[in-house]
């Protein structure tokens, strides 16, 4: 048991790590006067935490929404609604996050609320229509027998259907991470903060340091988190 | 125990009713089997007894009961239930899937357990072997036997099988429907059974009722269809071989005791008495049994030429295929054909030697009945 | 709640009967004001428009070749196969943000940050699908080819790529797609385009500019999506009428 964990987190603990020691070295051996200014433990604590923040509240919300909505839609009486939603999620998706947190710095405003609202919105998506299509792709034999089997519709949708969506469902929240985890880093354009502050800053003072120290960062917390939802997708289906 | 009246069932949108003012009782503990050609509202009709599809008109009784009125959950606990797809959990195991309607009865977890088991065993599953495997690891025949288990886990009285053998072999199947009588014959339920292939519901039914284009054309058992058929639909439908189709009604076991055969000469027999028992008896070849009864083989005349005081063991030919006492003629006769020699062993379920087929009993049962 | 009233606001003031005047403001509606924007700096607009599609052309014209060559390459040595892929995986999980900000200090800010960025992105859809493409053809076509005397450079010229094509085209598509939207983000690192508009927008709080920036990036990539999808869809149809024909 503590073997398989260990196994897990063998590849997150490293990034972690590696993130440690980027940020420990570049605070301890700044280049000039500029970077050991931006560059402090605080800075980058605060970039940081505010990043898990709004990812962890935007996704958290996305998740909660996207998995009822999904299943809503999927029920047979709003199916052909879900048909139709499928096809606004479809077109909502080919649009560029930074064109979302724009638009939505033109309707609210700026801000870490903006940002988390806007997050939330984008990553519904995905989840949303891998829940619904989940659920209506389990065949209909299996949804008969179980039906023929005197299982009520909250038994067939808690026992077999999300279930089976399960791989899907999850697949979709994959897609999601990447796609906020990259949106996040956008938030600072509207004042929302997050790593990607780290990246504008040293732009804007034309420091590399303080730019890869952010993106690399950045790039540690995306790789993480794809790889521990990837090891979920991997691990807990046994039955394919 | 079922009785059917005057049922219609109209899908919406489509013009003509899929099944048309149906009249039909089945008695308690029997298998009726429908059949028909594809989309003649086999499915349609079975799926209306236990209310996967309400029927547009008329009524269905169960025990006397309005099925229509029951509660639909209730009603289809106790209605054992196998569709054409199978319809396995995927992502459950084989014992779970068996679990499924104890644990909607909400039994306590020993009973379930130990039913499980019970229920595998009775189709033919090793519970430890297959228990915790998911279906995906089962062969066609197999899943189909857990289709069959889990339908009957919680003993329901009523079975509803939509072609539960259809997936599989010739061979497998015929196997199948062996095995499910013989269950059959200890559980007593009453089934419906659908199926396209004649031949099955000749074999497999108490009654069969005949449909066609949604209306039901003739209810008989399956003697006085092959000797009485309704009408020119009925007859095509059973086709020219009747004779030979009452091959399915007939068990070996009822032909089996009548038969004159020599006896099997043991493993451990010397040559020289096998020659003298065939020289006496006037045939070619004898079975070989060992000490436990066990069929091991088969010797001929020919292969004991300018042998002496050897034992029997030495010569045996094994044979490919035997058939148990519980097939029918007919699965005999195909054993035969495929084996391209003129008899079949007959064992039983534990290889024991019961006797010997041969195709002049077969010819000499097709004769007695023209 | 503050916001709830803000959303409120917005589209009362783009929806509402009022379209074209803000709701109890003597300032125009912003409707009003992105027409009138539009409108006074067209040149600029249409500029920006085709700079950010010979962004996306470039880089993308690139990554196709670099990426067919990259898949056909893994098609044959499957041991290479999974690293290759991992590592195109991997590099798409990067933020975008991250992976232009990774760029500057090796080749400065300007256009080519911006082409490597978007070519590096778009490896991962194409030699996924061209790899897949090609391994998904049924054995007993390639076995009749090669049973036919076709030389092997033939058999991969006019047997597998020809029958992968619509998968690869697929990956071009999601690959576009994907990277219209990054190249809007590329303008921040100098790469030009349409997101020029978006950041001096956002910096200056001009909202008609932001508007037509983020409305211009979305109508290109549904653009890019439907056209090559229209492709990817006759591409399948055209095979689908070879295979009938044979
Ligand atoms: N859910 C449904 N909606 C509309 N029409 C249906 C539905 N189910 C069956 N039908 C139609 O009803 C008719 C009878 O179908 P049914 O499934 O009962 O046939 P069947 O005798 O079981 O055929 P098969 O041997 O092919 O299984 C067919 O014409 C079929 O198209
Ligand atoms: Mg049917």
């Amino acid at each position: 048991m503590a073997k398989t964990l260990f196994r897990w987190l063998f590849v997150p603990l490293l990034l972690i790590a590696a993130g440690i020691v980027i940020s420990v070295y570049t605070v301890n051996n700044p280049t000039d006067s500029l970077v050991a200014r931006a560059l402090t433990y605080d800075s980058i604590l605060k970039s940081l935490r505010e990043h898990l923040w709004l990812m962890l509240v935007s996704m958290i919300g996305a998740i909660v929404v996207g998995v009822l909505v999904g299943i809503m839609l999927s029920r047979p009486k709003l199916y052909y609604l879900g048909r139709g939603v499928e096809n606004v999620v479809n077109v909502g998706q080919t649009i560029p996050s930074l064109a979302i947190l724009a638009l939505f710095f033109t309707i609210i405003g700026l801000g870490f609320r903006v940002a988390v609202f806007a997050l939330f919105l984008y990553s519904i998506l995905p989840i949303l229509r891998n829940t619904f299509a989940g659920i209506i792709n389990v065949p209909d034999s299996i949804i008969e027998s179980a039906r023929g089997m005197g299982m009520s519709p909250f038994r067939i949708l808690t026992l077999i259907e999300l279930p089976l969506a399960f791989p899907i469902i999850v697949a979709g929240i994959r897609t999601a991470i990447v796609i906020n985890v990259g949106a996040a880093t956008l938030a600072t354009f509207i004042a929302a903060g997050g790593l990607g502050e780290l990246i504008v800053i040293g732009l804007s003072l034309r420091r590399d340091m303080i730019v890869l120290t952010g993106a690399s960062l950045a790039a540690l917390t995306a790789i993480i988190l794809d790889y521990l939802i990837g090891q979920v997708e991997a691990k807990v289906v046994k039955w394919v | 125990m079922i009785k059917i009246e005057n049922v219609t069932k109209k899908f919406p949108g489509m013009e003509i009713p899929a099944v048309k003012d149906l009249n039909l009782e089945i008695k308690e503990g029997d298998i009726c089997v429908l059949v028909g050609p594809s989309g003649c509202g086999k499915t349609t009709t079975m799926k209306m007894i236990n209310r996967i599809h309400e029927p547009t008109s008329g009524s269905i009784y169960i025990d006397g009961q309005d099925a229509l009125k029951m509660n639909p959950i209730k009603l289809r606990l106790d209605i054992g239930y196998v569709i054409q797809e199978i319809g396995l959990f995927p992502h459950m195991t084989i014992e779970e899937n068996v679990a499924t309607v104890p644990n909607e009865k909400k039994w306590p977890k020993e009973k379930t357990k130990k039913k499980v088991a019970e229920m595998l065993t009775l189709v033919g599953l090793d519970p430890e072997l297959h228990g915790k495997r998911y279906p995906s690891e089962l062969s066609g025949g197999q899943r189909q036997r857990v289709g069959v288990a889990r339908a009957m886990a919680t003993d329901p009285p009523i079975m509803l099988m939509d072609e539960p053998f259809g997936a599989v072999d010739p061979i497998t199947r015929a196997k199948l429907q062996n095995e499910f009588l013989r269950i059959q014959e200890r559980v007593g339920k009453t089934i419906v059974f659908v199926t396209h292939d004649i031949d099955e519901a000749i074999k497999m039914g108490d009654t069969i009722a005949v449909m066609r284009d949604g209306e039901l054309v003739q209810h008989a058992s399956p003697n006085d269809l092959l000797s009485a058929p309704a009408d020119e639909f009925v007859s095509s439908l059973v086709g020219r071989n009747r004779s030979i189709k009452r091959l399915h009604l007939i068990r070996i076991r009822e032909i089996l005791s009548d038969l004159d055969r020599p006896k099997p000469a043991k493993v451990d027999t010397s040559v020289d008495d096998i020659r003298k028992q065939l020289d006496e008896s006037d045939i070619r070849s004898v079975m070989v049994v060992d000490r436990d009864n066990k069929l091991k083989g088969i010797i001929g005349i020919n292969d004991l030429k300018k042998k002496t005081g050897e034992q029997a063991a030495d010569y045996i030919q094994e044979l490919d295929q035997s058939v148990t006492s519980d097939a029918t003629l007919n699965d005999a006769l195909s054993v035969m054909l495929e084996c391209g020699e003129g008899y079949v062993a007959v064992v039983n379920e534990d290889d024991q030697y019961q006797g010997t087929i041969t195709l002049g009993d077969l010819l000499n049962v097709v004769k007695e009945d023209e | 709640m503050s916001q709830g009233i803000n959303i409120y606001l917005y589209f009362s003031k783009v929806f509402t009967g009022d379209m074209f005047m803000a709701v109890g403001q003597d300032r125009p509606g912003l409707i009003s004001r992105t027409v009138t924007y539009i409108g006074r700096r067209s040149d600029l607009i249409w500029d920006l428009l085709l700079e950010h599609l010979w962004l996306i052309i470039v880089s993308i014209s690139i990554a196709v070749v670099v990426s067919v060559i990259l898949g056909v390459i893994i098609s044959y040595k499957s041991s290479l196969a999974a690293t290759v892929l991992t590592i195109c995986q991997i590099m798409m999980t990067i933020p975008s943000m991250a992976m232009l900000a990774f760029m500057v200090p090796f080749f400065g800010i300007g256009f080519t940050t911006g082409v490597v960025a978007l070519i590096l992105y778009s490896l991962l859809p194409i030699v996924r699908n061209t790899y897949t493409g090609i391994k998904e053809i049924s054995p007993a076509v390639v076995e009749s080819a090669v049973g036919m005397g076709m030389t092997e450079w033939r058999v991969l010229t006019k047997i597998k790529i020809p029958l992968a094509r619509p998968v690869i085209m697929a990956g071009i598509r999601t690959a576009t797609v994907m990277i219209v939207g990054i190249g809007a983000i590329a303008a921040y690192v100098g790469a030009g385009g349409l997101g020029e508009l978006i950041f001096q927008g956002i910096s200056r709080s001009h909202e008609p500019m932001i508007i037509v920036g983020a409305i211009g990036v979305s109508i290109i990539a549904l653009a890019f999506d439907f056209v090559l999808s229209w492709g990817e869809r006759r591409l399948a149809a055209v095979g689908k009428v070879r295979e009938a024909k044979q």
